[in-house]
């Protein structure tokens, strides 16, 4: 199969979570889409290592797990507070700060 | 794959240990740090973590100051020690020492420092009063500072796009931890934190979606390899002006510019207030030599594709930043917005793309960063029985009350508005005519407007101390604070007028730096 086609698959995930993020309202919600974000990059690297021929593009893709990941753990702390206190995860509720 | 096989030969790594002992020290001292947190005694931990702190920000700054004249790329290509990674890394540790000076202090609240005595406690429960009534006092701010400072180190010194990233990653997840530590207002701090996370993880991806493009274009991640791609010109222009706009934006979301901005003035005002001047220092100049290093390095070829994107970016930002800040009733915000339009006047350096516009960025950098970080630890010092008071009507008459404090918050207003005499003055200047320079005269025209108008409202600020009657029943005191935030203010009002004064030590000193290495 033509590996551009992954690309394009890529671009259609990194453009869902990207829509995902600035139209949903529940933070753990958004922060799924970033990390769906994240992954399309992942495919992208990985299709282009097939398309360029070496393997830089792979081990990236690792390196980009791994921050993921210390990005999950980070993320669901502050979402977890922000829950415990407010009761809620919906974005549209933290609104303190403003003007 | 046969030939991916074939070409897996095996070669050890060279890791240039010296050249990046700086970074080195302070992950190092960092993890030190986090030990100290598992297993010293809890009254003990404090004396250690500052010795930990400032001995390891000194190690560090003596390092570089050792390795200086280096050029070379260390660490297999992945790590550029060259003058102004190392200039912009001295800067930030300087910059850190100062900004953990004002978040040592413990005698301004009267119920301990700055930080939540245990984050994890739900603001108002019957835990957190509790630990606030045994006097806890939390430590854990250190480890996060430590890491995210090695961030800071790593962010302008990167050679290729990954280590950005990480680099761009190991910044910012301390810092969307500490956002949320605030003792007082814990719901304001909390969403900020939030706020930070959501949008700070967002423009990464962004910045790493760009990084992939770059990737298939150039089939590695090198600044230089990208940069020599463009000279042979190979591949697609399109995805090159895909991916060089995606890493913007991640880059541009970090230095707060406009559209970009709309997280700043929400987390700064959110933010513990010493964090809040550690990151709008330090973070930016780390963001700028990012970008400065990716426009210069990688893409200084196709200058020309990019330069429009960011003469409409470097203006938008300018005007924005100064508009809203005329509006604002909050020091904390009126203060991030003024952030914002200074990113749009260092902007003007990186579109020159000389290296006037090089040298002329760091070192309004610099300018900038020791009066954002002397002005919040001033913010810290007005304070009523609630907290610090933040709102500009509750500054009237402070020149009244407490004249020393409030003449040096004018300094820094004044240094802001970039008047001669002071250290705004010597970076406007050698960013402006590093961008005249650079043909960006339209640019520098709507700077100059611009800066008049800035003026208006730092101006307004010092009417407002010094010639307004002070409300006389609104408790607003001038705290007297512990030896830490007086070193540290003392330490701002120097540099700032040694720089406004001397400008020629460090317009000397960026010169010298030079140029990036390729």
């Amino acid at each position: 199969m033509n590996p551009a086609n992954y690309l394009y698959l890529s671009a259609i995930l990194f453009s869902l979570g990207a829509v995902g993020v600035l139209v949903r309202r529940n933070a753990i919600v958004m922060f799924m889409c970033v990390e769906l974000m994240l992954n399309a990059c992942n495919l992208a690297f990985v299709s282009f290592a097939r398309i360029n021929g070496n393997l830089d593009g792979q081990v990236i893709a690792f390196f980009v797990m791994v921050v993921a990941a210390a990005e999950v753990v980070v993320g669901l702390a502050i979402i977890m507070t922000i829950f415990r206190t407010r009761r809620s995860a919906s974005v549209d509720e933290a609104n303190l700060l403003k003007y | 794959m046969s030939s991916l096989l074939a070409a897996a030969s095996f070669d050890v790594p060279t890791i240039e240990y010296g050249q990046l002992s700086p970074m080195l020290i302070i992950f190092g001292v960092a993890v030190l740090s986090l030990l100290v947190e598992a297993f010293a005694p809890r009254g003990s931990r404090r004396p250690i973590q500052l010795v930990l702190v400032f001995a390891g920000l000194a190690a560090a700054f003596a390092a570089v100051v050792m390795i200086r004249g280096t050029q070379h790329i260390a660490a297999m290509g992945s790590v550029a020690v060259d003058g102004p990674a190392l200039f912009m890394q001295g800067a930030i540790l300087v910059l850190a020492f100062i900004a953990a000076l004002v978040m040592a202090e413990r005698q301004v609240d009267p119920l301990g420092d700055a930080f939540a005595p245990r984050a994890s406690a739900l603001p108002g429960s019957t835990d957190e009063i509790a630990f606030t009534r045994l006097g806890w006092l939390q430590t854990e701010v250190w480890p996060l500072f430590l890491f995210s400072v090695g961030g800071m180190l790593l962010f302008p010194a990167s050679a290729d796009l990954l280590t950005m990233f990480v680099a761009l990653e190991v910044v910012s997840l301390p810092l969307y931890i500490m956002a949320g530590l605030a003792r007082r207002r814990r719901l304001l701090s909390q969403e900020a934190a939030l706020k930070y996370f959501v949008l700070g993880a967002f423009s990464s991806a962004f910045f790493l979606y760009g990084t992939a493009l770059f990737y298939g274009y150039a089939g590695s991640v090198d600044l230089s390899a990208i940069s020599d791609a463009l000279t042979a010109n190979a591949g697609s222009m399109w995805l090159v002006i895909t991916a060089t706009g995606l890493v913007s934006v991640g880059l541009l979301f970090k230095i707060g510019a406009v559209p970009f901005h709309q997280w700043t003035p929400d987390v700064y005002q959110g933010s513990p207030t010493p964090v809040t001047g550690f990151m709008a220092a330090c973070t930016k100049i780390a963001a700028f030599g990012a970008l400065l290093r990716i426009m210069y390095v990688a893409l200084g070829g196709i200058r020309w594709d990019w330069r429009p994107m960011m003469y409409v970016i470097a203006a938008l930002t300018m005007i924005v930043g100064t508009l809203f800040a005329l509006t604002q009733t909050d020091m904390k915000r009126m203060l991030a917005y003024s952030s914002i339009a200074q990113a749009g006047f260092m902007l003007v350096g990186v579109i020159a793309t000389n290296q006037a516009g090089l040298s002329g960025t760091m070192v309004y950098l610099v300018a900038y960063g020791i009066a954002t970080i002397g002005a919040f630890a001033i913010v810290t010092l007005v304070r009523d029985s609630t907290g610090e008071a933040s709102h500009l009507s509750q500054w009237a008459g402070l020149g009244r009350k407490a004249p020393i404090v409030a003449s040096a918050f004018a300094l820094f207003l004044l240094a802001f508005a970039g008047i001669p005499l002071t250290s705004g003055f010597t970076g406007k200047f050698a960013v402006f005519t590093a961008g005249i320079a650079g043909g960006a005269t339209p640019v520098v025209i709507i700077g100059l407007v611009a800066s008049a108008v800035a003026a208006f409202f730092y101006v307004r600020v010092i009417v407002l101390m010094f010639f307004n009657e002070p409300t006389s029943d609104d408790g607003v005191s001038v705290v007297v604070p512990s030896g830490f935030t007086t070193l540290a203010i003392t330490i701002s009002v120097a540099l700032t007028l040694v720089i406004g004064l001397v400008p020629q030590l460090i317009l000397d000193l960026a010169n010298q730096a030079g140029l990036f290495i390729r």
